[in-house]
């Protein structure tokens, strides 16, 4: 780790101000991305301006036929809120499937979607269930928010207060965890919302995408089979030691139907 | 009467102070005024450096002194060295390129050391070491050891022409070629062993001092044979003559292997500890140990087995390369040939085995022994190549097996080994017990039905500890003997400490060798205290590893014995009877056939006090000390069996049983051996199913550098072991003991790969078994048979 100072403001106005105070400041939340970097001497921020200390920024609640979560909330508090597992169980197992449960305890929502990491577990979650981010300075779509590799439409300074997921009428995540990492090697999330079917991806390319043909064949018929021998291209798919792109084609198809078939 | 202690399942003394986070680590010293050491490492796998500028970096805010080869080369600090000679076939010595401890004008690996900056915290001396200019002129690398020989590939050192270390042999060749004449049948297998990366939970750490009254210095480290560590930096490496440098292991958080060699940081941070006048501090980051620990592993083999008619073995052929990395690490060179060649004849009565090995540079990190060294790797391809035959003759592989196992003893083998005592047969059969195997066909037909392809898969091992007699070894290379010592002083009130030459770094001995002593005298084990890892206070002994610690066990019980015979002598006078009258009973010795006694304490203060017996012909004090050589190696052998299921959708691959029954002879306490049985198949299960260290072909860049790419076994990647255990006792040693570490790691690979092949129906299969790797296997045969 290189030094920088450490910031911890009390409101969102107060951490807006230290950020445009500080030169190349950068905002902390559970720190389970930003540390690890700072440890291996990959970035050199001049300050840290920890969000954690922001009154309102963690919680969740049921609203206008929403779950709204706020941007501070922990992993672990989503896996185990009662309303989650009541509205919105795929969400609910999609959090406690992050990490161990050092990351679950610590690592938080908004901190997830801001990082984008291209193989997040959120970020699928958000696009498929067409989530509204929250910001310091105005809403954000879900299909506009995750714009490439660890890149989002937040401006410099921005920060994500909460996310508003509708509550979908069924919705399953199935996750393919990388071995090694545990991230998703290749995660899908399929929801039936009142908008249409909505299938997003996470893992297997640079940003998480939604897959159409799968939402097309899945509005015609909500059911395992309609997905089942949908041929996914690999040609912008990742390709590592863990899986090849040809792999996680044939796995996005794979998850797609053992998502759909748990759907609840 | 209580229980004999020896044989029981006491818990560990030890693991109170571990969980409780007492233990007592190398990164837990701290020494006056110390200063913290940071090596800068080679970001390349090979280069020549061309130019290397530290005046930056010695200016550099807190820095106390930055060194490099140059330094070391001129205060005359010898390279690190590989302490066993193997000559290869032509008689010649292997051909080993220099290993200084910090590179002169190459480096040969990713992380090779350049340079060290000590300064006032770890942190400075990052920063400085950031401000340190290396130009370097890169070279093209070479990773694997097929590659290795190649005409067009880069050479590594030129002592090695084609990076060929040696070209070494054993067995009986004119025989193995005469049974490939016209066997019946030949099953041919090519097969890596894939290269793992150690990972001990405690990573590599050391503080080196200097004091500047006494001229002696002191190196606290991560060590399993901190003697051993003293004489190579003492003897070869010249920091100190040995009684002026002190060696401490305290504590030590795993080994495996790893922590055997003698490593250019400990060297570094003891030598420069005089130079900058300060104790100097380096702990390894979890990154710096996937770059330099050594690793393990790593060959590519061809081999063919040649059969007769009714499935009995006849032959047995082998060409081995092996990966050495960029130099030869501490025993690098015998883990191939001695370690490995030595095995190649299984549990099975082979008349003909030959075997050929090339060892190879490649730019890649020092390869060593990893848990198993050698063994592993000769069990992983007998047993593969065994299962083979089995399917090719239309065999069961139980029964192939049985029909060729050894059965009477002692057996010489056409590879050195001369194997003393063991029941193959009833180990296989209590295994085939356990799993069940009768209804094995059953559970394959109702995995069939859930869409699931169920396998099962067998491993026969035989393995060897100790290891040898140390002439034995000595005439095939070895620069050192592996005896083991032991010294045990009675306290004079009666509480016994025992200073053993091993080291405990996971193994339990704190309370196995306690129950030697509390078995032998009576006394109860808190009053037994094992004391090692510190050449201060313990006397000569070889260290921990090759599961040798029977040989250390033995060195104790003779160490007991004299104790015994002189306090029974002192009992004599006190209770003046005849000394062979003196019996051992209960911890009191006794006038055998009266009621005349002496508790083991009082006999200790008499011994002491000297008041009553004639200190001129039994001098007082009770202290004894042995040394003991081993007469041959140990065997331990036994069956493993595994069995799979596998989803072919996604090809993940799930262990749904394992069995492991093993002979370890006799057991001091099979709670602890049960627990070096689950954490050897563990490793092993990694091994098969997990772990991989892969270098990049054309950069030499390591790519499983961090957690995020290397799989370390997960508790949930295991399934529950069901263990027994059978019992031939060892006839080499008093206690009947053969050895438990490394079992496990050696057995379960072929078995848990011989049940994915089994599964899947296919021949040629590499670890691990990554759930890509199976689904395209799957796949193969799929495309096969719609050939067909
Ligand atoms: C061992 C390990 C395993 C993991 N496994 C998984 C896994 O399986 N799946 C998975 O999805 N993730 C996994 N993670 C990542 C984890 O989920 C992190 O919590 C997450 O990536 C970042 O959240 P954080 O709160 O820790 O953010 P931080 O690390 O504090 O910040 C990350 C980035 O987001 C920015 N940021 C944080 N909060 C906000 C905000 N409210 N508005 C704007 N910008 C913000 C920060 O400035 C920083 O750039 C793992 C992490 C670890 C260490």
């Amino acid at each position: 780790m290189y030094q920088f100072n450490y910031l911890r403001p009390k409101s969102l106005d107060e951490a807006k101000k230290l950020y445009e105070n500080n030169g190349d400041a950068k905002f902390l939340a559970g720190g389970q991305t930003l540390i690890p970097t700072l440890k291996q001497r990959l970035a050199q921020p001049t300050a840290l301006i920890d969000i954690g200390g922001i009154a309102g920024l963690a919680g969740i609640k049921v609203a206008g036929g929403a779950i709204v979560i706020g941007a501070g909330t922990r992993h672990n508090d989503v896996a185990i809120s009662a309303d989650v597992k009541k509205s919105i169980p795929a969400l609910a197992h999609l959090a406690s499937h992050i990490g161990d449960p050092a990351v679950r305890h610590m690592g938080t929502l908004g901190g997830s979607i801001a990082n984008n990491d291209p193989a997040a577990d959120y970020p699928s979650a958000v696009l498929a269930l067409g989530a509204d981010i929250k910001t310091t300075s105005r809403t954000i779509k879900a299909d506009d928010f995750f714009t490439g590799m660890f890149e989002t439409a937040l401006d410099e300074g921005e920060i994500v207060t909460e996310v508003s997921f509708p509550i979908p009428e069924k919705a399953a995540y199935m996750k393919f965890p990388n071995p090694a990492s545990r991230y998703a090697m290749v995660g899908v999330f399929v929801a039936k919302t009142k908008g249409g079917v909505r299938v997003a991806v996470t893992g297997a390319a640079s940003c998480v995408y939604r897959e159409s043909a799968m939402e097309a064949a899945l509005a015609k018929a909500f059911t395992p089979d309609a997905v089942a021998n949908i041929k996914v291209s690999p040609g912008n798919l990742n390709s590592d030691l863990h899986g090849s792109a040809e792999y996680r084609a044939h796995l996005v198809t794979v998850m797609a139907k053992r998502a759909v078939a748990a759907a609840t | 009467m209580t229980a004999p202690i020896v044989g029981a399942a006491i818990r560990r003394k030890e693991d109170f102070r571990f969980v409780t986070g007492n233990g007592h680590y190398t990164d837990d010293i701290n020494r006056p005024g110390q200063a913290y050491a940071y090596f800068l490492r080679s970001p390349h796998a090979h280069a020549k450096i061309k130019s290397l500028n530290v005046e930056a970096a010695r200016s550099a805010k807190g820095v106390v002194g930055v060194l490099t080869g140059k330094d070391l080369a001129a205060d005359k600090i010898g390279g690190l060295i590989c302490g066993w000679t193997i000559h290869s076939k032509d008689g010649s010595p292997m051909k080993a390129g220099a290993h200084p401890a910090l590179a002169v004008d190459t480096v040969r690996y990713v992380g090779d050391h350049i340079a060290v900056v000590i300064a006032d915290s770890p942190a400075l001396a990052r920063d400085a070491a950031e401000k340190i200019e290396v130009d370097y002129d890169l070279l093209p690398a070479v990773t694997t050891p097929d590659k290795a020989q190649g005409s067009d590939a880069p050479q590594l050192h030129a002592e090695a022409p084609r990076n060929t270390v040696y070209q070494w042999e054993l067995g009986n060749k004119k025989e193995t070629d005469a049974a490939f004449k016209s066997p019946a049948h030949v099953v041919k297998l090519k097969l890596t062993n894939n290269r793992l990366i150690p990972n001990a939970m405690e990573p590599r750490a050391a503080i080196g001092e200097y004091d500047q009254g006494t001229g002696a210095y002191t190196l606290y480290v991560t060590s399993q044979n901190p003697h051993v560590a003293r004489l190579v930096m003492s003897a070869f490496i010249g920091i100190a003559p040995e009684h002026k440098l002190r060696v401490v292991a305290p504590d030590v958080g795993g080994g495996f292997g790893s922590k055997i060699f003698i490593y250019a940081e400990e060297v570094v941070c003891t030598w420069a500890s005089k130079k900058v006048g300060r104790p100097v501090k380096w702990t390894a980051e979890r990154s710096e140990s996937f770059l330099s620990d050594a690793h393990g592993r790593d060959h590519v083999t061809e081999a063919e087995m040649a059969l007769d008619a009714q499935g009995k073995m006849l032959g047995f052929r082998i060409k081995t390369i092996a990966n050495m990395g960029a130099y030869l690490s501490t025993f690098a060179s015998s883990v191939p040939t001695y370690l490995y060649g030595t095995l190649l004849s299984g549990q099975y009565a082979l008349p003909a085995v030959y075997v050929e090995v090339d060892a190879v540079y490649t730019n890649t990190a020092p390869v060593d022994a990893y848990r198993g060294a050698g063994r592993p790797e000769a069990t992983y391809l007998v047993e593969r190549i065994v299962e083979e035959a089995a399917r090719q003759l239309k065999m069961d592989p139980a029964e192939l097996r049985r029909k060729n196992f050894v059965r009477t003893f002692p057996h010489q083998t056409p590879v050195i080994m001369n194997y003393d005592a063991g029941d193959y047969e009833a180990s296989l059969d209590e295994a085939l017990k356990l799993i069940d195997y009768k209804g094995f066909p059953a559970r394959k037909v109702e995995a069939q039905k859930r869409g699931k392809l169920r396998g099962l898969g067998f491993s026969t091992y035989i393995e060897a500890c100790g290891l040898a007699p140390s002439a034995a070894v000595g005439s095939l290379g070895a620069g050192v003997g592996l005896w083991e010592s032991a010294e045990v002083r009675v306290t004079p009130t009666g509480q016994v400490e025992v200073f053993t030459g091993a080291h405990s770094h996971g193994q339990g001995h704190e309370t196995t060798f306690a129950q030697l002593v509390a078995g032998r005298f009576g006394i109860p084990l808190e009053n037994v205290e094992i004391i090692h890892g510190d050449t201060n206070s313990v006397q000569f002994g070889m260290g921990t590893y090759g599961s040798r610690t029977a040989v250390g066990m033995t060195a104790l019980v003779k160490a007991l014995e004299k104790v015994e015979a002189k306090a029974k002598r002192i009992a004599a006078h006190v209770l003046e009877a005849s000394a062979a009258d003196i019996v051992l009973e209960n911890g009191e010795f006794k006038v055998a056939g009266t009621d005349r006694k002496l508790a083991f304490h009082e006999l200790a203060l008499n011994a002491y006090t000297g008041h009553k017996f004639p200190t001129h012909e039994i001098e007082p004090g009770l202290k004894e000390s042995a040394f003991w050589d081993p007469l041959n190696f140990t065997f331990p052998a036994g069956c493993h069996i595994c069995e799979v299921e596998i989803d072919p959708e996604t090809g993940v691959t799930k262990i749904v049983a394992f069995v492991a029954v093993d002979d370890f002879g006799k057991v001091i306490n099979p709670m602890i051996v049960e627990g070096q049985v689950h954490g050897g198949v563990a490793q092993g299960i990694g091994q098969a199913m997990l772990e991989h260290g892969v270098y990049d072909p054309e950069s030499g860049q390591l790519l499983t550098g961090s957690y995020m790419d290397y799989t370390m076994p997960r508790a949930d990647d295991l399934p529950s072991y069901k263990v027994g255990l059978t019992e031939t006792p060892c006839p080499s040693n008093p206690l009947g003991m053969k050895g438990c570490g490394e079992a496990g790691a050696i057995a379960s690979p072929p078995a848990v790969i011989n049940a994915v092949t089994d599964a899947i129906g296919i021949k040629e299969f590499e670890m691990p078994a990554t759930p890509e790797r199976v689904w395209r296997a799957i796949n193969s045969t799929k495309h096969k048979s719609a050939a067909e």
